[in-house]
């Protein structure tokens, strides 16, 4: 294969950016046209979502993993080496944002014209406006019938500041204008500062495991250049690589020469281990070091669960599985965990609950593994007044992400719970029902902004529990999926929280053990009760489920013991498929979960947490 | 040995009913007799069975075939085999299609045990001739005493044709006939239920199949209280039922000898025992299934045997080769074990040592669940008893029997 010789495109002629946007507003189509334009990839029907490479996300349409790809684009006569870094497009995954943005100079903000600016859209501008990036606006699907670019042009100018004609009008799905957003990338994105001259400075911005390859790190040159051969240090590990391999996306990976500085592309160096590619390091050539990038604060999960093997024989599996997995999703934070009924496992910290259920499913996709999930938590903290305790955790104040330790109320003098500051972008007809939902929440108002006649924009301070598992599905049915929502971390509050546990039979399920506010037990607690009464079968004595706070019941359903079953008729006809059935419920004893003498199925759980969604 | 021809055709389908039954303008009847006659032939001689225990006419509806139907199978039956003078001939009946005058024939024809108002019968996907079912005429569903009832099932008959027919039935098969009860219809109360079944008693024989309505998927039944057109029963309500039921029976003398089955005065079904059992049988005509051995071909392994479900290529299949078998399978030796378990707890005689020796002689029932494990908790909780009689199911037991064969055969499997 033909190695592409990158020494023609200097510093000048390259610009680094990043598209942002609310979900849906066309995002990844308008990728697929800049990619098409510039001869990328050929032109053809089949060009929908060319970035999101991951099965889940074309079964989501939802972007989880940036991507990235170099354009080759000819303007004036002169060759311009254009780097599209790929955004993640859901609230979770903000923290992969701005990663992206990190390797960038400036970024097309796109808001479509029917919807306007979303709670995302907010988000999204801020993080590219902190970090001091060029901001190209560009009001998209304007071929729709209902689309309304001059009020989204007024929303702009009066929420960003941005002249309303600056903004570019276009149909990313007919192709209209597009080119313009090319010229303006141009026009008005900085090319990087950095020289080649200078010794070799790369970040990792990203980074894929490759069963054959091993790592595949995702670079961004902030000086100097790489080529196959040389002898890199990791600045985080010391350690030292070979160069084996260099190039650059065009999605897929394209080798060429070298990369030279103000370059993004990708590295293969014999990284084996999962733990090599640090994303956020900085690689230097072997004896020039180089003052390190700041890289980046770590990914702050919001979200615990614990995580085990089904059969504890999968142990081994699931963990290279994890490991694996991690690299490639670095922003999950993985502690070994134990718990006496369900063996070896981990305690799992996730962005939110939607990248939780991406990375179960990646799991199963991608892993072919089936696990036990708990039930979510959030981080909760206690200030500890029992000495006792202090000396053992060596300090006054813990952060709790097992329910299994909450410490007893006598032990502490107080409990907090973290909290985000959530915007909410919405027509102003659903406002009344909102204010409504979120003060169910316990959310205190903020501020409350129109942003145009039609629209107003909420925040709220949020209790982080109460929006991580349905708050978003609440607030969509309630304003017929016209609210949008997003949120960022606001620090912790104090909260009287208790925690709540399930028995069957008096015996507690470690899986539905839960950290909830003291007002709010006694209905979830009931809830709870009630569905597990629809999901555990029935079986030959009566089982008694109740929700318990300490040694106090709060809430109880009986399920009833059969009383008759027994198949009626049963002759010389086909007992092959009655044979078969039993065969089945007799091999499912092996992967019952056995709660003292009641057998349950191993999702019964996991069907109770997740029903709580589509409430 | 117990051969069931199966008639696979019907006048109309009843609403709860997903046997394999066709309802056609117009049988060609001397066809299909052939073509039964044939199979029964070729299956006997394959099996090399010496002696028929029993005969079982299932459907479909039998009744509506012509007595001659009937003697021409049993001819040949008694023609490859010794078909002794009692042994147990039963024929399955429709109401609406059991005249006096064709009782008689059916009786000239060899037919000694009538089951009457019977597609509620469950396991049989269609029509094998001539297998053991219930030992006795089996006569008169519980529901034929009401007409609304009768409709909502969408059965032919009207209360008292089934009354008429039941006294036919008896008449000509005295202590021979037995009826169907069914319960948990749609919106039947407990009362309801009670009172039909002591109606059912004014006029029954000595031989009652007492059985829970189920709505099989597909049927207009069950597509109607899906729909919610009609309320499902609720469960405790049914068990209520069925207790109820086992409670006044056995008060009235019959002997529950097994789940659905009730018989006095010795009036067991012969045909169907060797079912539950785990005897051979042979199944004749569509759809109809067997076990046995194929002596005739040299083997000795217990086969599960299954006849072509659909009548017109059933037919074509016996004409070009004698028999319609679709599938055969040998039963391994635990997989026998495994149905000799399910079939045998059902009734209340269990599992004797002897048949499971029979089966099993190296391992007793004694070294498979008398050691420490589910079946030694179920029978301390008192839903099974192991002793010198065998295994089998307590009176409790018994009504929750398939909460307890996942256990049971969970642990047969480790051994």
């Amino acid at each position: 294969q033909e190695r592409l010789d990158m020494s023609t495109y200097p510093v000048e002629s390259i610009r680094n950016f990043s598209i942002i946007a609310h979900v849906d507003h066309g995002k990844s189509t308008l990728a697929d046209r800049l990619l098409e334009i510039t001869g990328t990839i050929s032109k053809t029907d089949r060009n929908k979502q060319v970035l999101d490479k991951l099965q889940v996300e074309r079964e989501r349409g939802i972007t989880v993993k940036a991507q990235s790809a170099s354009l080759f684009y000819s303007h004036e006569g002169i060759n311009y080496l254009l780097n599209l870094i790929d955004t993640p497009g859901h609230v979770d995954f903000s923290y992969e944002v701005s990663r992206s943005l990190s390797a960038c100079q400036g970024v097309i903000l796109v808001v479509d014209a029917n919807e306007g600016i979303q709670a995302q859209t907010v988000a999204n501008f801020y993080l590219a406006f902190e970090a001091q990036l060029s901001i190209i606006p560009v009001i998209n699907k304007i071929d729709l019938k209902n689309a309304d670019p001059e009020t989204v042009e007024k929303q702009i100018e009066k929420l960003f500041d941005i002249p309303a004609d600056e903004c570019i009008r276009i149909s990313a799905k007919q192709g209209t204008n597009v080119e313009k957003v090319l010229q303006k990338v141009i026009e008005k994105i900085p090319p990087p500062q950095c020289n080649t001259a200078d010794p070799l400075k790369a970040l990792v911005f990203d980074s894929t495991f490759d069963h054959y390859r091993g790592v595949v790190a995702n670079i961004a040159l902030f000086g100097g250049e790489i080529a196959k051969g040389q002898k890199i240090v990791s600045a985080h590990t010391k350690k030292r690589y070979e160069v084996n391999e260099v190039g650059i996306l065009t999605p897929n990976e394209q080798p060429t020469h070298k990369l030279y500085a103000g370059q993004v592309g990708y590295l293969i160096a014999g990284m084996k281990e999962v733990t090599e590619a640090q994303i956020g390091d900085t690689l230097f050539l072997y004896k020039q070091p180089v003052e390190p990038l700041p890289g980046f604060k770590s990914a702050k999960p919001m979200v615990f669960a614990g995580m085990y093997p089904i059969d504890q024989t999968e142990y081994n599996n699931l963990k290279s599985a994890l490991e694996r997995l991690t690299l490639n999703d670095s922003s999950v934070t993985v502690h070994r965990d134990s718990s006496l009924a369900l063996g070896a496992g981990w305690r799992l910290g996730f962005l939110g609950l939607l990248h939780m259920e991406v990375f179960n499913q990646r799991l199963e996709q991608e892993y072919n593994m089936s696990v036990i999930l708990t039930a979510p938590t959030v981080p909760y903290k206690a200030v500890l007044s029992s000495a006792k305790l202090i000396k053992e955790y060596g300090k006054d104040q813990i952060t709790i992400i097992n329910p299994a330790h909450f410490p007893d109320k006598l032990s502490v003098s107080e409990y907090l719970e973290p909290t985000v500051l959530g915007t909410i972008v919405t027509p102003h007809e659903y406002i009344g029902k909102i204010i409504t939902l979120c003060q169910d929440r316990r959310a205190v108002q903020k501020d409350m902004l129109y942003i145009d006649e039609n629209r107003v924009m909420l925040k709220y301070l949020f209790p982080l529990n109460e929006i991580v598992v349905d708050f978003y599905d609440a607030l969509k049915s309630l304003s017929s999926g016209y609210a949008s929502f997003d949120y960022e971390d606001a620090g912790y509050q104090s909260a009287d929280l208790v925690k709540m546990d399930i028995l069957l039979n008096g015996n507690p399920v470690e899986e539905l053990a839960t950290i909830i506010h003291n007002d709010k037990a006694h209905a979830a607690g009931k809830l709870l009760c009630e569905r597990l009464k629809e999901t555990i079968p029935r079986q030959l004595f009566e089982i008694a489920i109740q929700a318990a706070i300490g040694k106090k019941i709060i809430a109880r359903e009986t399920l009833k013991a059969y009383r008759k079953n027994v198949v009626a008729k049963c002759y010389g006809g086909d007992i092959t498929r009655r044979m078969k059935l039993l065969k089945r419920q007799a091999e499912g004893k092996r992967l019952m979960r056995k709660i003292g003498n009641v057998e349950v199925p191993r999702d019964a759980f996991i069907r109770v947490l997740k029903r709580e969604t589509d409430k | 040995q117990a051969p069931c021809p199966q008639w696979p055709y019907c006048r109309k389908r009843c609403s709860y009913c997903n046997f394999n039954t066709y309802v056609v303008p117009a049988v060609d009847e001397v066809a299909v007799r052939a073509c039964l006659v044939r199979e029964a032939q070729t299956l006997l001689r394959l099996s090399q069975v010496h002696s028929v225990t029993s005969v079982f006419f299932g459907g479909g509806t039998p009744s509506l075939a012509s007595p001659g139907t009937v003697a021409a199978v049993l001819e040949v039956v008694a023609g490859a085999a010794h078909l002794p003078a009692g042994a147990e001939v039963t024929l399955e009946a429709n109401p609406s299609s059991t005249s006096t005058s064709r009782l008689t024939g059916f009786r000239a024809a060899g037919v000694n045990r009538l089951s009457i108002g019977v597609q509620v019968r469950g396991a049989l996907p269609a029509a094998a001739p001539a297998a053991p079912r219930d030992p006795i005429v089996t006569a008169l569903p519980p529901q034929s005493l009401d007409d609304a009832e009768l409709r909502m099932l969408g059965r032919e008959h009207t209360a008292a044709e089934a009354q008429k027919a039941v006294e036919a039935a008896r008449g000509l098969f005295p202590g021979r006939t037995s009826i169907d009860l069914l319960f948990g219809l749609p919106g039947q109360s407990l009362d309801a239920w009670a009172q039909r079944l002591e109606a059912a008693l004014g006029l029954c024989d000595d031989h009652i199949s007492l059985y829970q309505l189920t709505l099989e998927r597909g049927t207009a039944l069950a597509a109607q209280v899906r729909g919610g057109a009609l309320p499902a029963p609720p469960q405790d309500l049914l068990a209520d039922m069925y207790q109820t039921a086992r409670t006044v029976l056995v008060a009235a003398g019959f002997r529950h000898y097994e789940v659905s089955n009730f018989a006095r005065k010795g009036a067991l079904s012969t045909h169907n025992l060797s079912y539950w059992r785990a005897d051979q049988y042979i199944g004749v005509g569509p759809g109809a299934h067997g076990r046995f051995v194929l002596r005739g071909e040299g083997g000795r392994s217990r086969e599960a045997r299954v006849q072509t479900l659909e009548p017109v290529t059933w037919m074509r299949e016996v004409q070009s080769q004698g028999h319609g078998t679709r599938s055969r399978a040998v039963l391994s030796p635990l997989e026998q074990l495994e149905e000799l378990l399910t079939l045998g707890l059902r009734m209340d005689e269990g599992i004797t040592h002897k048949r499971w020796r029979h089966f099993s002689p190296q391992l007793s029932l004694q070294a498979v669940f008398g050691v420490p494990g589910e079946a030694q908790a179920l029978q301390q909780h008192g839903w099974l008893v192991l002793d010198s009689g065998g295994l089998r199911c307590t009176w409790a037991g018994l009504a929750v029997l398939d909460s307890l064969l996942p256990d049971l055969l969970w642990q047969l499997q480790r051994v």
